[in-house]
């Protein structure tokens, strides 16, 4: 039986079948893998250690990367053109999606844009609740690079240990936002409603909580051999590789350079709190794992201060033709309107009725123009260019997804190392594909 | 590889029997030419009588308007910089626009590589990172295909927009990678979303879309898609169909 597809062949351990698909082995000279030197490996897009849906193309000499071509698009779901198609608040609920993993630092950006445009300010509260959501979004975040990272390295305690405080951050964040994840809880104006009772007790014994957790990853992998050695000059970017490539975050410290928008260009008064920006200066993965553990301690200490500062006051700017006006509260049936809300819009007050209504199937008009803000999401800078052309929907968004800058490196971190320091190094990285395809 | 016409109708600003007309395009316009469409009433419906009262709504288009000086900030150090540093400036820079705390300068398609290079190069702009490339369709006006270059100065810790357009009939605009290599997948993403070539560019080719795509879907003209969702007997058409607010 001789398939073109799979071609059999007679060796020492007996009869061995070569599966090809389509037009892959024209496309690659056609030559004898075994026998030829050059070996093309496609790796990805399903594939356990590619962090996702990324598909490498990756040309082998021996065991040695000569060269390796990332291909993406696998999960290209069209959100900037659907946000086209929808009013200015509906808008965050497509964006969240994108990065799955840092979903309100999706929301957050694509907010303080629509601000800008419309040149209003969140309270005080509002935007503290926003920083404290923000460095538990970043912390979770790093917990699943740790976990995936691990995972794809092959120390499984670094999964099982990584998830399990994941899930303690999307606890605290379930209880906030209602969601563990794709929360659409940062709005245009503020936030959907307030903290629930109880959170800051929640929010303080989860900082004990994830201390712990931390001090476990310094105990379990710090000083053990494998996990040294499988980081260590691995994967290395300097920083004007960095810079040439647009490449920032973790990446961008790691190498050597204390680039972090929170500091140097500062939104959501980033610049009143106390926390120091990790760097290191080797540049390869290992300084990438430092810096990132370094930064959830710094998390740590700015949700800390949130909550040492956090008083009563509203979450949402006061301009009724904007501020988004359902009240939501919990029903019988746990979810719902707060029925003081629609006690007051329906016999109350006619004004609050027609803004409601208004609000809600014809959205809020911003001005027109054209906006570009940025802010440090854990995978490095998350911009949102937005622009309006003065009508209840956004002209146009696009999200500059550090995912998407950053995977631009692979290529230069892989070429010349081994095959197995390939997933090292993308695990490295971070890359989340939905963020990066959106 | 087509993408839509421009005479294609017009599915995101507009409504379907929407009584608009598009701007008429201006001969010779530049890259400023006003964007958006005459619009009137709340819902752009013309086949049933105006029972909204909102008829007399009328819609301009819209342009920013361009800045005299002083700029503010740091941007009049940026605009002298490169007027010192870039020879050709006055053709290049062919509008200046402040608006919401951001500097824009649209600067013609043929100078946008070596402008990039300075605005990277010289040592009082130093604008190392381009932080951003993207496009947008401003459907209507000549030059409908806007190139954005959003650019930061870690040195100085300053931002800064460029913008060059270019039309339907010479999507043509030269590519920055040779200045800014970290734009080879952004420029390849506008090339897959919008159609605008990048001339220069080391292997351009879609990125997010599947190769063998036909069109353009970031384009006006492109719709969304989708298909009618029964509830309860009745239809509600795809999102880019449904009569909406303008």
């Amino acid at each position: 039986m001789n398939d073109i597809y799979s071609p059999s062949r007679e060796t020492t351990e007996g009869r061995v079948y070569t599966v090809t698909g389509g037009d892959w082995d024209t496309t690659f000279g056609g030559g004898d893998p075994i026998d030829e030197e050059r070996i093309v490996l496609n790796m990805g897009p399903q594939h356990p250690s590619t962090h996702g849906v990324l598909r490498l193309v990756l040309e082998l000499e021996g065991e040695t990367v000569t060269d390796c071509r990332p291909v993406i698009g696998y999960l290209h779901t069209g959100i900037e053109k659907n946000t086209e198609f929808r009013t200015w608040t509906q808008a965050v609920t497509f964006l969240t999606r994108a990065d799955y993993v840092a979903p309100l630092s999706n929301e957050a950006v694509y907010c303080l844009g629509v601000e800008r445009l419309l040149g209003v300010e969140v309270p005080e509260r509002g935007q503290l609740i926003r920083v404290m959501l923000l460095e538990i979004n970043r912390v979770a975040s790093h917990w699943v690079w740790l976990a995936t990272g691990g995972l794809e390295i092959g120390a499984l305690t670094a999964m099982t240990n990584g998830f399990r405080a994941r899930e303690r951050c999307l606890d605290v964040l379930e209880l906030i936002t209602g969601l563990r994840m794709n929360h659409a809880y940062i709005r245009p104006g503020g936030v959907a409603q307030d903290l629930p009772d109880g959170t800051e007790a929640k929010v303080r014994d989860w900082l004990v909580e994830t201390r712990k957790e931390l001090d476990g990853v310094e105990k379990l992998l710090r000083g053990q051999p494998i996990w040294v050695n499988r980081l260590k000059d691995v994967g290395w970017i300097g920083v004007e590789g960095c810079l040439a490539l647009g490449v920032t975050g973790p990446l961008l410290r790691a190498a050597g350079l204390p680039w972090d928008l929170r500091k140097t260009i500062p939104y959501l008064g980033y610049e009143t709190f106390d926390f120091e920006v990790p760097t290191d200066d080797r540049g390869d993965c290992w300084s990438r794992f430092v810096v990132r553990v370094a930064e959830m301690h710094e998390s740590l200490k700015i949700i800390e201060q949130v909550l040492d500062r956090l008083a009563p006051g509203p979450t949402m700017i006061d301009d009724p033709k904007i501020a988004w006006p359902a009240k939501l509260a919990l029903g019988p049936d746990g979810l719902g309107n707060s029925l003081e809300h629609v006690q007051k819009i329906m016999a109350g007050s006619m004004e609050a009725l027609i803004h409601h209504f208004k609000l809600v199937t014809e959205g809020f008009r911003v001005p027109p123009g054209q906006v570009h803000q940025a802010v440090e999401a854990p995978r490095g800078e998350l911009g949102c260019h937005i622009v309006s052309d003065g009508g209840t929907r956004p002209f146009r968004i696009h999200l500059r997804e550090p995912s998407f800058i950053n995977l631009q490196a692979t290529s230069a971190l892989a070429v010349g190392g081994l095959i197995a320091d390939v997933i090292a190094s993308v695990a490295s990285i971070d890359p989340v594909m939905g963020g990066c395809d959106r | 590889m087509t993408g839509p016409t421009d005479e294609t109708p017009i599915a995101a600003t507009e409504q379907p029997a929407a009584d608009v007309e598009r701007v008429t395009p201006v001969a010779g316009s530049t890259v400023d030419s006003p964007f958006g469409v005459e619009g009137r009433g709340m819902f752009g419906v013309s086949d049933s009588g105006d029972t909204t009262g909102f008829g007399g709504l009328v819609r301009e288009p819209w342009s920013a308007p361009a800045a005299t000086r002083p700029f503010g900030g740091y941007f009049d150090e940026v605009v002298d910089a490169l007027a010192a540093a870039y020879p050709e400036f006055d053709a290049a820079v062919t509008k200046i626009v402040v608006d919401r705390d951001e500097l824009t300068l649209y600067v013609s398609k043929e100078h946008i590589r070596s402008v990039a290079r300075t605005m990277r190069d010289d040592p009082a702009l130093r604008f190392e990172l381009l932080a951003n490339l993207s496009g947008v369709d401003y459907i209507g006006s000549v030059n409908r295909f806007h190139v954005v270059y959003n650019l930061t100065s870690m040195t100085y810790r300053r931002q800064v927009r460029l913008e060059t357009s270019a039309s339907l009939d010479d999507p043509h605009v030269p590519s920055v990678t040779a200045v800014y290599p970290g734009a080879d997948w952004q420029e390849r993403e506008t090339y897959d979303m919008f159609g605008i070539i990048f001339d220069g560019h080391p292997a351009l080719t879609r990125i997010l879309m599947p190769d063998d795509w036909d069109g353009f879907p970031q384009r006006k003209d492109y719709p969304l898609g989708g298909i009618p969702v029964q509830y309860k007997g009745a239809t509600i058409p795809p999102p880019d169909e449904r009569r909406a607010y303008q």
